[in-house]
């Protein structure tokens, strides 16, 4: 199984390996890994299960949608590499990603 | 003026194309649920045509389709000038935009300029304030005597929260919960506010002292606060007055009837439920996972509104352009479907935040942590001094469709 890397806002690390076709939000709810909210289930619709992409992952995981972009503009803590999680569905080509969490999901 | 009661007939054997579950009286007396429950069942998506006061709407009762037209803005519209987000249409001449009730682009513009209000590092700054004011309300509680939790703490607390936000005059923050209630109390309630005619006295009167704090904070440096930062703000300093107005009715209601009636409904339903209260009073870390609970149960915003922009197939139904579309949130958050065991008031549900009290999609709530903030200090405190409030009689509800009111709810706590 391909396995994403979480690395929550104080620095703890979370080696987690995601079945294929699962997104890495419910990778990291289903696992209890904290600092993911994911409260609407994966609709794209809240923006708790923020994450950002390590710079080296970003052409891999591809651009957000119009939907996960206007999402994201309102969180206070989006950057450029900001990704709504659920949004990215793990393949064995994302096998090793690594994810940052922000201070708060909001 | 007494309100009008609840429609006549039986929620389950009216015929379906007579049903009406937006009348208001039925949400004063409870008594909606049955309505919601058979929709649920026989017409998820449902047509009625027989309210008294709102004309022809669609219900959208389960939590799925409820979602669906949530992130489907380009179809469901939040526009004001169609009718904007609840079920009532004010005339077309009162409407008033705010951004809550337009669509992008406009919406997200005018919402980035408030947003940083709640930041997670503005939050974490709240919390010391918020701590020491609930502190000092508890401590002021009258003991072994009978006394309103509706006015001594769920009004207290959230317009103390509000006047901070505004950087509003403190000794007049009882100002912001009379003109939230104006702002949403039917003309048909009973209430202050009598005619539309009325409405917009309080609104002009709103609309004045707040032009004064404008003028008072567009001259000088911005600051963390949110008449500061509409009037500095690239999207909102050029608002005309009935945006301004429109803009701040909605950050007002918005800070005020939800957190106030989520903690006077948080205190009832641990009241009715006292197995849950002792496994709370057991281990107070379930307050984290309660504080989304009481939110989902007390439902405080019964619904929203949109209007549809073109035609759409949802449930089955044909909904055509410009038919009025309520997404009951009371209903959603109460579908077995979605939510286990719905009726039940449980503190410790395993994924507590899936309810569709803050909405989903781009109107989420914009003050959702800043609501369960609260209401998780105000229960971290309580639990440290009380061993029991004890709810004495029956709460009085508001008449409204729209905002799932308490206005009263005699409790007592031991002396």
């Amino acid at each position: 199984m391909p396995s994403v890397t979480y690395i929550e806002h104080n620095g703890t690390e979370y080696r987690i390996e995601v079945e294929d076709g699962l997104s890495v939000m419910r990778g990291a709810v289903d696992n209890g890994v904290p600092g993911i909210d994911g409260d609407c289930g994966g609709e794209c619709a809240c923006a708790t299960c923020h994450v950002y992409v390590d710079e080296a992952w970003l052409a891999k995981t591809g651009t957000p949608s119009e939907q996960e972009a206007s999402m994201l503009s309102f969180a206070a803590t989006a950057q450029p590499n900001s990704r709504l999680s659920c949004q990215i569905a793990m393949t064995a080509e994302l096998d090793g990603l690594v994810v940052r969490m922000p201070e708060a999901q909001h | 003026m007494n309100a009008p009661v609840a429609p006549a007939g039986d929620a389950w054997t009216t015929p379906l194309d007579q049903l009406d579950p937006s009348h208001p009286a039925l949400f004063q007396t409870q008594t909606h649920w049955p309505y919601f429950e058979r929709l649920r069942r026989e017409a998820p998506v449902h047509h009625s045509t027989s309210s008294p006061f709102f004309g022809p709407y669609w219900s959208v009762v389960k939590y799925k389709d409820i979602m669906q037209v949530e992130v489907n803005h380009k179809v469901f519209s939040s526009d004001s000038s169609f009718g904007g987000i609840s079920i009532r249409d004010r005339p077309k001449d009162l409407r008033l935009p705010m951004f809550i009730a337009m669509d992008p682009p406009q919406h997200d513009e005018q919402r980035k300029v408030v947003q940083p209000i709640v930041a997670p590092a503005n939050l974490a700054k709240l919390e010391g304030i918020i701590r020491e004011r609930v502190c000092r309300i508890l401590d002021g509680l009258p003991r072994g005597e009978e006394f309103n939790w509706v006015e001594h703490v769920s009004i207290e607390l959230t317009v103390q929260m509000l006047a901070t936000l505004f950087d509003f005059p403190f000794e007049d923050r009882r100002k912001l919960s009379f003109w939230s209630d104006c702002a949403t109390m039917p003309v048909e309630a009973g209430g202050y506010v009598t005619s539309e005619e009325k409405r917009e006295e309080v609104f002009a009167e709103l609309l004045a002292y707040f032009t004064g704090l404008w003028n008072q904070r567009v001259n000088a440096e911005p600051r963390p606060d949110l008449v500061s930062m509409l009037a500095h703000g690239e999207a909102t300093r050029n608002m005309s007055p009935r945006e301004f107005l429109g803009n701040l009715i909605l950050l007002i209601v918005g800070g005020n009837d939800t957190t106030r009636n989520s903690i006077s409904g948080g205190l009832l339903f641990l009241n009715q439920n006292p197995g849950e209260y002792a496994k709370l009073r057991a281990n107070p870390a379930l307050i984290e996972s309660m504080v989304p609970e009481i939110i989902r149960y007390q439902t405080p915003l019964a619904h929203m509104r949109r209007t549809a922009l073109t035609d759409f197939e949802l449930g089955g139904q044909r909904i055509r352009a410009g038919d009025k579309v309520v997404m009951w949130y009371v209903s959603g958050n109460r579908d077995p479907e979605a939510i286990e065991e719905p009726e039940r008031f449980i503190i410790d549900r395993k994924r507590p935040r899936q309810h569709l009290s803050f909405g989903f999609g781009i109107h989420r709530c914009v003050g959702n942590r800043l609501a369960e903030l609260q209401l998780k200090i105000l229960w971290e405190e309580i639990l440290r001094r009380f061993e029991r409030i004890e709810v004495v009689g029956e709460p009085r509800r508001v008449f409204s469709s729209f905002v799932n009111g308490i206005a009263e709810l005699p409790v007592r706590i031991a002396a």
